[in-house]
């Protein structure tokens, strides 16, 4: 048990039933995971902080709440009600999630090498070993990722994973719609890279 | 209670997300490029597995079919599954594991953070002007293959019984997890 959790990585069982297991344990105790959502909940935060009538509470609004800000205003003030109240169940699961993966590194028996951090070892084979060069791509990467996440609703935990397990419709289009794309981007982005 | 349950359930999902591999872009850029196959036999295995176990969860009512929540189906949600296509393919990485990579100490992951942050602010402001456009014409809105128990969302195939389906889907996917191969490089 000891080693099980001190090892770097799973093998591909443990890992698909310890995943499967924490989405049907979020759904059973309170509702589908979810990630992307919490993105725009920080920076509706930020903004609240030097905006005074960003948000409101408006007691005609379903959630209590509404937004000069259409997008957090949107689903009765769903977002905009999160935004004002920032310790909520969605919000707070983001940030455990960053505990969770700071532990899982810390205990590992055999620790990544800073440089690797940085940067994956493909992306040095191909890219050199410049840091500003990869961090300038996940930058942009991020921009991409969260615009096209917010614009689907939901990114690869609400759809594809939580989605799928429910049968969603929406999940199944969503998976599709990404690697259709990420798959030639990226086989064409690392072409001649070989270790 | 919630508050409680949130910090379990997401150090528990932070921890799992990391041992996985999912939130090594080293892994994730494998396999999209086809090489490594140990995070698509993971992915494919635990959608099959949890989608069997829900739905047997969900007939025997220990799980309550009103924690279901099903998400609209749309244009955008193609369009926008290939933009994020994009960022992950070139970045390796996504929402959540971006997350777990920056609390596991990669650097790469916090610019991705940054940059996620600014899409979704971007995203914010351009919606109010996106909302009338094609991107949100409804393809089924929140449908789902088979019935959830839960009568709020439309079904696609209402006559199919809902356990054959999701266990044939399990069967299917774990399939595909068992034949595609195996890497020797953890």
């Amino acid at each position: 048990m000891k080693s099980f959790l001190y090892q770097k990585q799973w093998g591909w069982r443990a890992s698909g039933i310890a995943l499967g297991l924490s989405f049907l344990l979020a759904i059973a105790l309170v509702k589908p995971i979810g990630v992307s959502t919490q993105f725009v909940i920080l920076d509706g935060i930020a903004w609240n902080l030097i905006s005074d009538d960003l948000i409101v509470e408006n007691s005609n609004a379903k959630k209590g709440y509404s937004s000069t800000n259409a997008y957090l205003n949107k689903s009765g003030g769903k977002y905009a009600k999160n935004v004002e109240n920032p310790v909520n169940y969605s919000f707070i699961f983001v940030i455990a999630m960053i505990a969770g993966g700071f532990i899982a590194s810390r205990l590992q028996s055999n620790k990544d090498s800073k440089e690797t951090l940085t940067a994956p070892a493909v992306w040095k084979n191909k890219f050199g070993p410049s840091p500003g060069k990869r961090y300038l791509t996940t930058f942009l990467g991020g921009i991409l990722v969260l615009v096209g996440a917010r614009l689907a609703g939901g990114c690869t935990s609400g759809h594809m994973m939580s989605g799928m397990m429910q049968t969603s419709l929406s999940g199944y289009l969503f998976a599709a719609g990404v690697f259709v794309v990420a798959v030639p981007v990226t086989i064409f982005m690392y072409k001649g890279e070989s270790k | 209670m919630s508050i409680l349950y949130a910090t379990i359930l997401g150090l528990l999902f932070g921890f799992i997300l990391q041992k996985t591999g999912a939130a090594n872009p080293q892994k994730v850029i494998e396999m999209l490029r086809l090489r490594d196959f140990h995070l698509m036999k993971t992915i494919l295995f635990s959608i099959g597995f949890s989608s069997l176990a829900l739905f047997l969860l969900l007939s025997t009512g220990i799980i309550d079919s009103g924690h279901i929540s099903i998400k609209s189906s749309y244009i955008g949600v193609i369009v926008g599954g290939a933009i994020f296509g994009i960022g992950w393919a070139i970045s390796g990485f996504c929402p959540g594991t971006g997350v777990v990579a920056a609390g596991a100490g990669r650097k790469d992951a916090l610019s991705f953070i940054v940059g996620g942050l600014l899409g979704a602010f971007i995203y914010m402001l351009a919606y109010a002007s996106l909302k009338p456009s094609f991107l949100f014409d409804k393809l089924g809105d929140k449908i789902t293959l088979v019935a959830t128990s839960n009568e709020k969302f439309p079904i696609l195939l209402p006559d199919l019984p809902a356990i054959a389906v999701a266990g044939s889907i399990a069967i299917i996917f774990i399939l595909i997890a068992w034949k595609l191969p195996q890497n020797q490089k953890a």
